[in-house]
């Protein structure tokens, strides 16, 4: 005679597959691993130390907003007199962003760049092409919506 | 042996209650009609319930007053506000029809270049025309006034019709019209030869005056135009109970069909890339390898659009502007070239979308399944490149997009 509980382990066994498929798709959903999203970093090369925020929270998809960069030197003063271009898009897309946003200095190394707009969700890219006192560099953020 | 016994018995209703648990998960996560927490939450921002008051516009002093409104209501019906005397703005933006003509291509005096727009929630874009060639509703608003294959008047035309016929409600709104004694009857920067040869001798001054008055009829409309807003639709109410956690009745139930397309077009096809928000568009310009029109097959789309609206002088920059540079963000940040704007066109609005075909810019798509067609096989663009990638949709797919679409309306 088959023991009672082996008719139930194999719908138990089918059961958790079922699950696992279904935490396994869930996973599919789920923002991409590895990407760097945090908000302070140094350029490429090395040469500025760059921390940007949004003017408010949380940054909403549509609007335009405004970014806060604070730029400083690798010695840590406050890097006032650089030029910043605004690029970036949506990697994934490959697209760029659907506005030019401007970068200008509200002092002490801190520029505000006006004009962003993220119209879709995802991950997108925040490049600041920085020109000053250290030289050229770049530094790209990563931004998920 | 009883201990055996009552062992087993335990042994058996664990098993049972985690077979019923794990059962309900898979159940919850397999049928194919179930929306998730996260799928609701993403179907509710597309909501009617969602959707924000009309933004303000700094631009029109008279946006929001209801006498503007009204003398607009009366100009934007009015067939006189046109050269031949037969063309309003509702003889292509027909009341009875969302505010559009069914046709590929607006039929005024001539043929235009492109699909009537249909004008519910109009007062929540940045940019207006299908290429945004112009950054307000006032601005847009008179600009079919001066084009010859539309209402085909002139600037002065214009002005000396509003003083002999609505001089009493034009100036309860905006103050004494121009005098336009020892004036022509026509002329304008952008009419026919004899037009713009008689705008060139009017002084500067009264130039500036009759620009004045001109633009003030673009603001009456506008403000008309500014209480044109979304009906509700099927799928707002099917979302609205879902959100209220009540099993949505009436004709808020949709089919199995239905829902999935909902669920695609929420995830998997990618939608809501574009089509987000309450009124389903993001206002931006996108390249979706749209086929060219034949009668227009150069049409590049914004990339086109970008110097006209720098060189508009109704522009929120402009001297007609009743607000400040501060209001001019959208302007100030647009982006100025690039390949992304080549046959790059605004996202419509898919509310109330199923009963207005023919789709995209001159009409090009007959029908909801070809539109979708369209996005499955994602086509080259004739110029520039396109965004879309191909949806590989399955037979069931497609037909649930489709049915899915046709929820977007009463």
């Amino acid at each position: 005679m088959k023991h009672p509980l082996g008719r139930y382990a194999v719908f138990a066994t089918i059961a958790v597959v079922v699950v696992i498929g279904w935490l396994v798709m869930a996973d599919r959903h789920t923002p991409p691993e590895g990407a760097d999203l945090s908000r302070s970093k140094a350029s490429v090369g090395g040469a500025y130390e760059v921390s940007i925020e949004p003017e408010a929270e949380p940054v909403r998809q549509g609007p335009l907003h405004t970014w806060l960069a604070s730029v400083r030197l690798s010695d840590g003063t406050p890097a006032a007199n650089v030029r910043i271009d605004v690029d970036g898009g949506m990697p994934a897309h490959g697209h760029g962003l659907p506005t030019a946003p401007k970068a200008s200095h509200e002092g002490d190394g801190v520029y505000r760049i006006e004009g962003v707009r993220f119209n879709m969700g995802g991950l997108w890219e925040l490049r600041l092409s920085i020109d000053g006192p250290a030289g050229e560099d770049e530094v790209v953020f990563n931004i998920e919506l | 042996m009883s201990s055996t016994s009552n062992s087993s018995c335990v042994g058996v209703r664990v098993a049972k209650t985690a077979i019923a648990l794990l059962a309900g998960l898979a159940l919850g996560a397999c049928n194919p009609s179930e929306l998730s927490r996260e799928e609701i939450t993403k179907a509710a921002s597309l909501t009617l319930a969602a959707l924000p008051p009309v933004p303000p516009d700094p631009t029109n002093r008279v946006a929001d007053e209801p006498r503007a409104a009204a003398f607009g209501a009366t100009l934007f019906f009015d067939p006189a506000l046109s050269i031949n005397g037969e063309v309003s703005c509702g003889t292509c933006h027909k009341i009875e029809r969302q505010f559009q003509d069914d046709l590929p291509r607006g039929h005024a005096i001539g043929i235009t270049d492109r699909r009537t727009m249909p004008l519910a929630g109009v007062a929540y874009n940045s940019w207006q025309f299908w290429d945004g060639r112009r950054d307000s509703l006032w601005a847009q608003a008179i600009t079919p006034l001066e084009d010859i294959r539309e209402h085909g008047g002139n600037r002065l035309f214009y002005v000396r019709l509003i003083a002999g016929r609505y001089r009493d409600r034009y100036e309860r709104l905006f103050g004494p019209l121009p005098d336009l004694t020892g004036l022509p009857a026509h002329a304008g920067p952008l009419g026919t030869l004899a037009e713009k040869a008689a705008w060139d001798a009017i002084p500067a001054k009264r130039q500036t005056a009759i620009n004045t008055a001109f633009a003030n009829i673009g603001k009456a409309i506008a403000a008309f135009e500014r209480t044109l807003l979304p009906a509700e639709t099927r799928f707002d109410r099917h979302v609205a109970a879902l959100l209220a956690g009540a099993e949505p009745s009436g004709d808020a139930v949709f089919s199995d069909l239905e829902r999935e397309g909902l669920k695609m077009f929420i995830g998997s096809a990618g939608c809501l890339d574009c089509h987000n928000g309450p009124l389903l568009t993001d206002g931006q310009f996108h390249n979706t390898g749209v086929p060219a029109d034949p009668a227009n097959p150069r049409d590049r789309g914004r990339a086109a659009a970008v110097r006209q609206v720098i060189s508009d002088p109704f522009n929120c920059l402009g001297d007609y502007s009743d607000g400040s540079e501060a209001d001019c963000a959208e302007l100030q940040f647009m982006v100025p070239t690039g390949e992304e704007l080549e046959r790059a066109f605004k996202t419509p609005s898919l509310r109330g979308v199923a009963d207005r075909a023919p789709f995209m810019h001159a009409g090009q798509i007959l029908t909801l399944e070809g539109v979708v067609d369209h996005y499955n096989r994602a086509p080259s663009a004739p110029a520039g490149l396109s965004e879309l990638q191909p949806l590989k949709l399955t037979d069931r797919g497609r037909a649930a997009l489709i049915a899915f679409l046709r929820t977007l309306g009463p």
